[in-house]
């Protein structure tokens, strides 16, 4: 059973192989015996489970039945769910039981779906490894000393680990991509304004956009029907119709022009992840595509311009955690400005610290135009890159992560060693476009992922080209030894 | 660009962050090494270029102004650290 796709489990309920109860049952033991060993979950929801698998069964039986309903999925803990603790992998959040949902959870409620409860995350989703949770690290689930990756570490390990079929997750900066490259999954970055950010806890809000996270392609659809669409309630969604994804997998790829920007394939990159890249490109050749180089120029300051749009925009979301409405507050606070000054030290972790007195230092007087300004204006040059690259072909691809995953504790230490892991994933963020990354092979036992990039929107061409390869391929069906 | 001691407490200062005296050495050489790595981007020449605020170049968009929610103030209050007869309580601020 835990083999099973989305789209398999999908069959079973409504064949009435199997019962959501029963389903959702299976994983919520699964999830007790393993995930001591992984920490892929920071709070396992039973009751709720349960609740609404017995909900799903009851609403199929009316013959009410979406394609979603009845399927257990798990969510980053960064998204709010009401009447659950949403902890954004920090001690801030840890006493914040959300009076509200976020627009994806409503979403996933209203198709039926089933919570099996909240993964963790590194703290605030600042960081590459999962270390920085407050909660501990999870761990790989092909290696259980190397980390899954972040900062949607815990989604990625869930679904690595058979632990969940699928899970949600937030991508700033490659947080859906470089831990689906590291565990072995397929996760989907979606144009920025695609799906609500409302609930969502904001990290850099101008880079944010939230995903699927999956065994396969078709999955990732699946749940990218259930997640995209306009929301009145975040003003930077955008009003464009969404398809069904699911109905254009099948379509041919003869003809589909690749291309493979010659910095994503140079300098200081693992030699077998190259290797492997190569291979999965011959492999979309045989489908039909035909592939040429290009350039993407700027791709060296996509870094430098990232870490300062990103901690300027953090500084600013996260000075709403001062310990007056939510969240953690010192005791005994001798005055306001201890209150804020202590709440906030106690409450946050180290790289989040770091990153808001980044953005703080970068936006304070006199350092703005030297700053801020000039990464907005380097992000311009970065997008154009993109928008001139994809005029002439129709997909990017390239290694998602220089490097397979690292050892807990390798990068800890060394926060521009951390940063530089993200360097094929940070651009795409900065230019708003749409990426996935899909397994493409293995090296030393530990999986490698293939980045695919398109246009604003092209999340159907992306999954199509996603899905066909996996129809020809077996990496994404392969198993961590547990 | 190399911060030091009271670069540190200062910036600290303005993100109201307390910042354990032992660990002050330590930020200041991640934020130096942090600046050095963004300082590439001043080798570009970024005349004329406008700033990209959002992948879309959006507008803030407008809606009609009417009540389209009710009061949610007790609920929202249930996660507060401290509440009194429907307000926030702090610390003294007026003396």
């Amino acid at each position: 059973m835990f083999e099973k796709t989305l789209a398999e489990l999908a069959q079973g309920l409504a064949s009435g192989e199997f019962s959501s109860v029963e389903l959702t049952r299976s994983y919520l033991d699964r999830i007790k015996a393993e995930d001591g060993a992984l920490n892929s979950f920071i709070t396992v929801t039973e009751t709720q489970a349960l609740a609404q698998a017995e909900a799903a069964d009851q609403r199929r039986a009316a013959g009410d039945a979406h394609a979603f309903t009845g399927l257990p999925i798990a969510h980053k803990d960064i998204f709010c769910t009401q009447g659950v603790r949403t902890s954004c992998g920090s001690r801030m959040l840890d006493n914040f039981i959300s009076p509200y949902n976020a627009t994806v959870i409503d979403n996933f409620n209203t198709a039926g779906a089933v919570s099996l409860g909240k993964t963790n995350m590194d703290e605030f989703a600042m960081g590459s490894s999962n270390e920085s949770s407050f909660y501990g690290p999870a761990r790989n689930p092909w290696n259980n000393d190397c980390v899954p990756g972040g900062s949607s570490g815990g989604s990625a390990a869930a679904v690595a680990g058979r632990l969940a079929p699928a899970a949600t997750g937030t991508d700033t900066g490659g947080s859906i991509r470089q831990p689906a490259a590291l565990c072995g999954i397929t996760g989907l970055k979606p144009t920025y304004g695609r799906v609500s950010r409302y609930g969502m806890i904001a990290y850099a809000s101008s880079l944010d956009q939230g995903g699927p996270m999956a065994r396969t392609a078709e999955d990732n659809a699946m749940m990218l029907n259930v997640m995209a669409g306009f929301d009145p309630k975040d003003s930077t969604s955008i009003d464009k119709a969404v398809p069904d994804y699911t109905l254009t997998l099948n379509n041919s790829l003869k003809g589909l022009k690749i291309g493979l920007p010659k910095e994503f394939f140079s300098g200081e990159i693992d030699p077998q992840i190259t290797a492997q890249v190569q291979s999965a490109i011959r492999e979309f050749e045989a489908l039909g595509a035909t592939v040429k180089e290009i350039s993407l120029p700027n791709t060296h300051l996509a870094i430098p311009a990232y870490y300062i749009i990103a901690p300027a925009e953090a500084s600013s979301n996260l000075s709403r955690f001062d310990g007056v409405r939510y969240g953690h507050r010192c005791e005994d606070p001798a005055n306001l400005e201890d209150m804020y000054k202590r709440s906030r030290g106690e409450g946050f972790g180290e790289e989040v610290k770091r990153r808001i007195m980044v953005g703080t230092y970068a936006l304070s007087e006199g350092f703005y135009d030297a700053y801020y300004k000039k990464a907005l204006q380097i992000r311009r040059l970065i997008q154009q890159d993109y928008v001139n690259a994809l005029a002439e072909v129709d997909i990017i691809m390239g290694p998602t992560t220089p490097h397979p995953a690292f050892k807990l504790g390798e990068k800890s230490s060394d926060p521009i060693a951390m940063y530089m892991e993200d360097i094929f994933t940070i651009s795409l963020n900065l230019a708003g476009m749409p990426g996935m990354s899909i397994p493409c092979g293995f090296t030393n036992g530990l999986p490698v992922g293939l980045q695919l990039i398109g246009n604003y929107f092209a999340e159907e061409r992306l999954l199509n080209a996603a899905h066909q390869f996996q129809q020809a391929t077996d990496w994404h069906k392969q198993t961590p030894a547990s | 660009m190399s911060l030091d001691r009271t670069d540190v407490e200062k910036i600290a200062h303005l993100a109201r962050l307390d910042i354990a005296e032992q660990d002050i050495q330590e930020y200041a050489e991640n934020l130096t090494d942090i600046l050095d790595l963004v300082d590439q981007m001043q080798a570009v020449d970024t005349t004329d270029i406008k700033p990209m605020a959002h992948p879309m170049d959006a507008i803030q968009r407008l809606r009609i102004d009417e009540v389209t929610e009710g009061n949610q103030r007790d609920q929202l209050q249930t996660v507060a650290p401290a509440v009194e007869a429907g307000l926030f309580q702090v610390p003294k601020v007026i003396e």
